[in-house]
C-alpha cells in the first residue's frame, strides 16, 4: 500500500535530521547498535539489575555536582556548609540525603546485580572479562563510599576516617606510605579532607564512568545470557574442538603445521 | 600455556574443593582474631583442599601436542637479522619515542606533585608545645593535658597526653610520663578509666589540664586496654602506647618528638622504655612482625 504524501513529508521531516547526523557521524547507526539488540525471550526482571546499577551511579553523579556547588572542602567550613545545604538551602535536604542514600542504594544494587551474575553463570565464556570490570567497579565504589564518608567533617566521619586511613597503614611494607599519602602528610588534616574530596569527586568517578563504558561495550558485543533453566540455548557457542579459530589476531594454525 | 595447535580455551576440568579452600582461609582469618585452635582448623583444611583442588586442576593432562619444528609466528628467523629499518618503520617508532618522552615529561612532574608534598613538606620541624609550669602536675597522678599541636591549623591539630609527674630518679632529674592518647591499634582516642577530677581542670594558655584517678587506659573502638605505664593489656593493640619526648624549660614542661614503644619495664622513675621511632597505629615495632614493616616512612623520624 503506496504511503500518501502527506505521511512521506512528515517521515522526510522526521529523518531528514536524523540522516544528516547519520551521514556526518554515522551516530545512529551506532546507537541502534547500542539499543536494538536481540535478548533471550525468558529473560525478567533480574536482568534488569545491571541498569537499576548504572541509574543510581548516574544519580549520585548528578546529586554530587550540585552538592559539590555549595560544599567548602575546607576543616573550618566544611561541616558549616553541609549544615547549610541540609537546613537553609531550598532542596538542599532532598539533594543531600538523595546522596547519601542513593550510596547505599548504590552498593545494594551493584552486589544484587553481581549475585544475578553469579547465580545465573553469566560470568562464564566468554564474558570473563566482563566480570573483572565489574569487580573494578566495585572496589572503586567502596572507595566512594570510604572518602566521602569524610567529607561531612563530623565526628564520625573524622575517627572512621581515622581508623581507615590506620588500617591501610597496617598493610606490610607500602602500607604506611599509602596511608601517609591518604592523609597528606604526618597528620589527618587540612589536606586530608581536600585529597578525600578530589579522590571522591574526580578521579574515581572518572574512573568508574570509564569502566562502565568498557563493562556496557562488552554487554553489547557479547550480548545477554539466557537464564540457566532456558529452554533455547541463546548466545555463543562455546569452542571445544581443537583446530583454528576465526576471529583470532593469532596466525591461523594451520599454517605452521607440519605436512 | 597456549599453544598454536590447540586454540580451545584452556579452562580446568570443574572442581568443588575450592570452597572447602575458601572455608579455611575464612577460618584462618577468623582465627587469626578469635582463637589458635580455629587458625589450626583453618590451615588444616586450606592445606587439605588446596592440595585436592590442585591435584585436580593438574590431574586431567591434556595429551601433550605434537612438537613443531618450523619456525613459530613472531619468532625472528636469519632473514629477518641485517634487514634495514625502512623509512615508515623508522618515522613510526620515532613518533612512538619522541611522543613517549613529551608524555613522560609532562607525567612525571605531575605525579611527583602528588605524592611527593606527604612525604617530604611536613614533618621537619617537630612542634613543640608548652604545657605550662611542672608544678601543675601532682606526683605520681594522671593528668589529661589537651592542647593544640598547631595553632595555624586550628581544632584539627587538637591533640591529648597523659602526664604523670614521677618525682625524681635515681640520679635526681625530674621524670614524667608522657602518653600519647591516640590507640596504638588503630588510632581512636584511648580514655583513662578512673574519675577525672573536674573541679581541678585548669586552662594554662590554651591547654586544658584535668587530673585524673587512672590506674588504665582503654579504647571505646575496640576495646583495647592499657595498664597504668601504656603496655598492653587486652585487646587488639600491637605495642605500647606512644610517648612524647620531653623537656623542662624554664620551669614548664615541654612536649618534643613523639616515638614508639615496643613495651615498658618497670614503672614511673624507674621504668626501661624500650623505644622506636614513630609508626603507625597497627604497625608492630618489636617482634618477628616488624620485618613487615622495613621502610620507615619519612617525617617518623621527627
Amino acid at each position: 500500500m503506496a504511503k500518501s504524501a502527506r505521511r512521506r513529508q512528515l517521515e522526510a521531516v522526521v529523518l531528514y535530521p536524523l540522516d544528516w547526523i547519520e551521514e556526518r557521524s554515522g551516530l545512529v547507526g551506532y546507537t541502534k547498535w547500542f539499543l536494538f539488540r536481540n535478548v533471550p525471550s525468558d529473560i525478567s526482571w533480574a536482568q534488569s539489575l545491571g541498569f537499576a546499577t548504572l541509574m543510581a551511579f548516574i544519580s549520585q553523579a548528578l546529586t554530587g555536582v550540585f552538592l559539590a556547588m555549595y560544599y567548602k572542602p575546607d576543616p573550618d567550613s566544611a561541616y558549616a556548609s553541609i549544615e547549610s545545604i541540609t537546613q537553609d538551602l531550598t532542596l538542599g535536604w532532598l539533594v543531600r540525603g538523595m546522596h547519601k542514600w542513593g550510596a547505599s542504594v548504590f552498593i545494594i544494587l551493584l552486589f544484587l546485580h553481581m549475585g544475578r551474575v553469579f547465580l545465573f553463570g553469566a560470568y562464564k565464556y566468554p564474558r570473563e572479562l566482563n566480570w573483572i570490570v565489574g569487580v573494578l567497579i566495585l572496589v572503586l565504589g567502596m572507595l566512594e563510599g570510604f572518602t566521602g564518608y569524610l567529607l561531612p567533617w563530623d565526628n564520625t566521619a573524622y575517627w572512621a576516617t581515622v581508623v581507615g586511613i590506620n588500617l591501610n597503614a597496617t598493610a606490610p611494607i607500602a602500607g604506611p606510605f599509602l596511608a601517609q599519602w591518604l592523609q597528606g602528610g604526618l597528620n589527618i588534616g587540612t589536606n586530608t579532607l581536600a585529597t578525600f574530596y578530589a579522590l571522591h569527586m574526580l578521579l574515581i568517578p572518572g574512573a568508574i564512568f570509564a569502566l562502565i563504558g568498557l563493562h556496557l561495550y562488552l554487554v553489547v558485543r557479547l550480548g545477554v545470557t539466557s537464564p540457566p533453566w532456558s529452554k533455547t540455548a541463546a548466545g555463543r557457542e562455546r569452542i571445544e574442538a581443537p583446530g583454528p579459530r576465526e576471529g583470532l589476531i593469532r596466525e591461523p594454525a594451520t599454517e605452521s603445521e607440519p605436512t | 600455556m597456549s599453544d598454536d595447535q590447540r586454540d580451545t580455551p584452556h579452562v580446568p576440568a570443574p572442581s568443588l574443593w575450592p570452597i572447602g579452600f575458601a572455608i579455611g582461609v575464612a577460618c584462618i582469618l577468623v582465627g587469626l582474631v578469635v582463637s589458635v585452635p580455629a587458625l589450626i582448623v583453618g590451615v588444616i583444611l586450606t592445606l587439605v583442599f588446596g592440595a585436592l583442588w590442585l591435584r585436580d586442576v593438574f590431574a586431567p593432562a591434556p595429551a601433550p601436542a605434537p612438537a613443531v619444528e618450523t619456525p613459530r609466528y613472531g619468532q625472528i628467523t636469519e632473514a629477518d637479522l641485517g634487514t634495514p629499518v625502512d623509512r615508515a618503520t623508522f618515522l613510526s617508532l620515532a613518533t612512538i619515542g619522541v611522543n613517549g618522552l613529551i608524555g613522560a615529561g609532562l607525567a612525571i612532574p605531575v605525579l611527583g606533585f602528588g605524592v611527593l608534598p606527604s612525604f617530604l613538606d611536613e614533618g621537619v620541624d617537630t612542634h613543640e608545645v608548652d604545657l605550662g609550669p611542672i608544678t601543675n602536675f601532682p606526683e605520681g597522678q594522671y593528668v589529661i593535658a589537651t592542647y593544640l599541636e598547631n595553632p595555624d591549623q586550628g581544632e584539627v591539630s587538637r591533640r591529648t597526653a597523659f602526664v604523670r609527674n614521677n618525682g625524681l630518679t635515681d640520679d635526681g632529674v625530674p621524670s614524667f610520663t608522657t602518653i600519647f592518647s591516640r590507640c596504638v591499634h588503630l588510632g581512636c582516642p584511648v580514655q583513662p578509666n578512673g574519675p577525672i577530677d573536674e573541679e581541678a581542670k585548669k586552662d594554662v594558655k590554651g591547654v586544658e589540664l584535668r587530673p585524673v584517678l587512672a590506674a588504665s587506659f582503654g579504647c571505646p573502638c575496640h576495646g583495647g586496654l592499657y595498664d597504668s605505664e601504656g603496655n598492653r593489656n587486652a585487646g587488639p593493640p600491637v605495642r605500647s602506647l606512644d610517648r612524647f619526648e620531653f623537656s623542662i624549660k624554664n620551669g614548664n614542661l615541654i612536649l618534643g618528638r613523639l616515638f614508639s614503644v615496643g613495651r615498658v619495664d618497670g614503672t614511673g622513675a624507674k621504668a626501661r622504655i624500650s623505644k622506636y621511632y614513630k609508626a603507625y597505629p597497627g604497625v608492630h615495632v618489636d617482634g618477628i612482625e616488624r620485618f613487615l614493616y622495613p621502610i620507615p616512612t619519612p617525617g617518623s623520624r621527627g
